[in-house]
């Protein structure tokens, strides 16, 4: 082996140690912190977590009913609102390029996707609390879909741009109306890119406190209306985590817990359904 | 001739920006026969085809000029709506396009299907029918429900012309059908043709000048965006007039 060659292999072998090393990184804190939430949280895990509303301070038991319902409730509607805003925003960026609206659009997508979280509550407080006129769990939803709009957005967009324009052609060449191309023919065929947008959104909005702070509210009471104040995970999770009390420190880990699940459940849920 | 025209270009010329694509050309495409498009890589024969069911609206910066008549009626024409004209004139493109997310049955009747034909029996009927006419029913029949991805490239190929058959149109543009395929499945697309031109007007571009002569009843000749000469396929191959196509057909450039 000449010399020249033995420093290549000498190479490529540091630059492989350093992306291993890179790669290492990144997942160390990431599973230190998935490990650290279940060691701390999984006490709190009791069938009274699930079935019980909270209970006061330093009397022990109670639990997260209010919560994960209401987290539920207005993740969902969150959920199916970025959808359709933010796909159909997607389609339109992806699909009429030339659309007079776009520069426009893109510009408004951007600039959402900068703001901090907490000012979309305060955009729903204006649009949604002021007019009803009281907190609610709709207005909530609407906060956390401005945030995931733009994720959604992006993501369909870009998966759009992957799909052979030949399908397209293929549509048309049928005597297909485009509209009819777009929704019966590329859409499905991008609906695994779409779904990991409409997944990574989610994860994204179950998991915010700050714009619910004054639009759902909270509330200790077990209630499905959306027109009412809801309390969700990360509220309860700021709320109990901010508190002297040390049952209430152990409940708030526990939510915790339930929420990094529920999102990795769901996000696993939605692409095994992909695949059949 | 005498022989009835089903389509006509007169004069037609396709920009791409400010570069013509093709220039000038008057083609006649006569009823229930196949014409076949030959000439060199480049030479405006795609290019051309493509314009006959205003497949570039949707391409930005291209421009047609000039006139593109089906039955006597400019296509072109304000207020026609190229969705109807796609309808009348299907095309099928070099390479095959299953939709992906579809079974084979579903892709067959996807152009149906898609405008609001829910009878199933109708819907059934005109599968079996156009998969027939694509000579592939007997090799699908037991698996219509499979996904069409599943299929082999060329029976990828015939599936699209039978789901370009399944809409009943009255052209079909062929771009190179077979020029991804081997020569099986070649040839039977190329015996395809033949049954085809009962019911259809086939316009086909071809790479391969043996191909044309095999198959076609008309062909023209295109180089640089013109059309050089037209004729009955026999005549031109046996007896061309222009002697560049001569030259081409002989195999001295191209």
């Amino acid at each position: 082996m000449n010399a020249n060659l033995r420093r290549r292999y000498l190479r490529d072998w540091l630059m492989q140690g350093l992306v291993f090393l890179g790669t290492a990184v990144v997942l160390v804190p990431l599973l230190f912190i998935l490990y650290y939430v279940l060691v701390q949280g999984i006490g709190a895990l009791s069938p009274a977590f699930f079935t019980r509303p909270p209970a006061p301070p330093g009397e022990g038991g109670g639990g997260m009913l209010p919560a994960i319902v209401g987290s539920l409730v207005v993740d969902s509607l969150a959920l199916v609102l970025a959808a359709v805003f933010g796909i159909a925003a997607g389609v339109l960026l992806a699909e009429y390029p030339d659309h007079p609206l776009n520069p426009l659009l893109r510009l408004v997508v951007d600039v959402m996707a900068g703001l901090p979280a907490i000012l979309m509550g305060l955009v729903a407080f204006v649009v949604v609390v002021k007019p009803l006129g009281h907190f609610s769990g709709l207005s909530g939803a609407v906060a956390l879909a401005l945030l995931m709009i733009p994720i959604v957005t992006r993501a369909t967009e870009g998966v759009l741009k992957l799909i052979p324009w030949e399908l397209t052609e293929a549509g048309l060449a049928l005597g297909l109306p485009r509209w009819r191309v777009i929704l019966s023919l590329v859409l499905p065929a991008a609906r695994g890119g779409i779904l990991t947008g409409l997944m990574l959104a989610l994860a994204r909005g179950a998991g915010e406190a700050a714009p619910l702070l004054f639009t759902a509210f909270g509330n200790p009471y077990l209630t499905f209306n959306p027109l009412e104040p809801m309390d969700t995970l990360p509220l309860k999770l700021y709320v109990y985590a901010i508190s002297p009390y040390e049952d209430w420190h152990r409940q708030a880990w526990g939510a915790a817990l339930l929420l990094a699940a529920a999102i990795m459940a769901a996000s696993f849920l939605a692409r095994r359904t992909l695949r059949r | 001739m005498g022989e009835p025209y089903r389509m006509e270009t007169q004069n037609l010329s396709v920009y791409y920006g400010r570069t013509p694509g093709v220039r000038g050309v008057s083609l006649p495409i006569h009823d229930r026969r196949v014409t076949a498009l030959i000439g060199p890589s480049g030479c405006g024969k795609t290019t051309f085809l493509r314009s006959l069911n205003r497949m570039h609206d949707l391409t930005p910066g291209v421009r047609v000029e000039g006139r593109v008549l089906l039955d006597g009626e400019d296509v072109y024409a304000p207020g026609v709506d190229p969705v109807v004209v796609r309808r009348r004139v299907g095309m099928v493109f070099q390479r095959p396009t299953p939709f992906p997310t579809m079974s084979i049955f579903e892709n067959v009747v996807a152009g149906l299907r898609l405008v609001g034909v829910r009878d199933r029996h109708r819907l059934a009927e005109a599968a079996e029918r156009a998969l027939r006419m694509a000579a592939l029913w007997d090799e699908v029949k037991d698996r219509l429900h499979a996904p069409a991805v599943g299929l082999s490239g060329g029976q990828q190929q015939r599936l699209s012309i039978a789901r370009a058959l399944a809409v009943e149109p009255e052209v079909l543009l062929m771009d190179e059908p077979t020029s991804a395929l081997d020569p099986i499945s070649t040839q039977a697309i190329e015996d395809l043709l033949e049954d085809l031109k009962k019911t259809v007007t086939i316009v086909i571009v071809t790479h391969n000048m043996q191909q044309a002569a095999r198959v076609s009843d008309y062909t023209a000749f295109f180089l640089n965006g013109e059309m050089v000469e037209f004729g009955p396929t026999e005549r031109l191959f046996t007896n061309p007039e222009d002697p560049r196509t001569e030259a081409y057909i002989t195999g001295r450039f191209g």
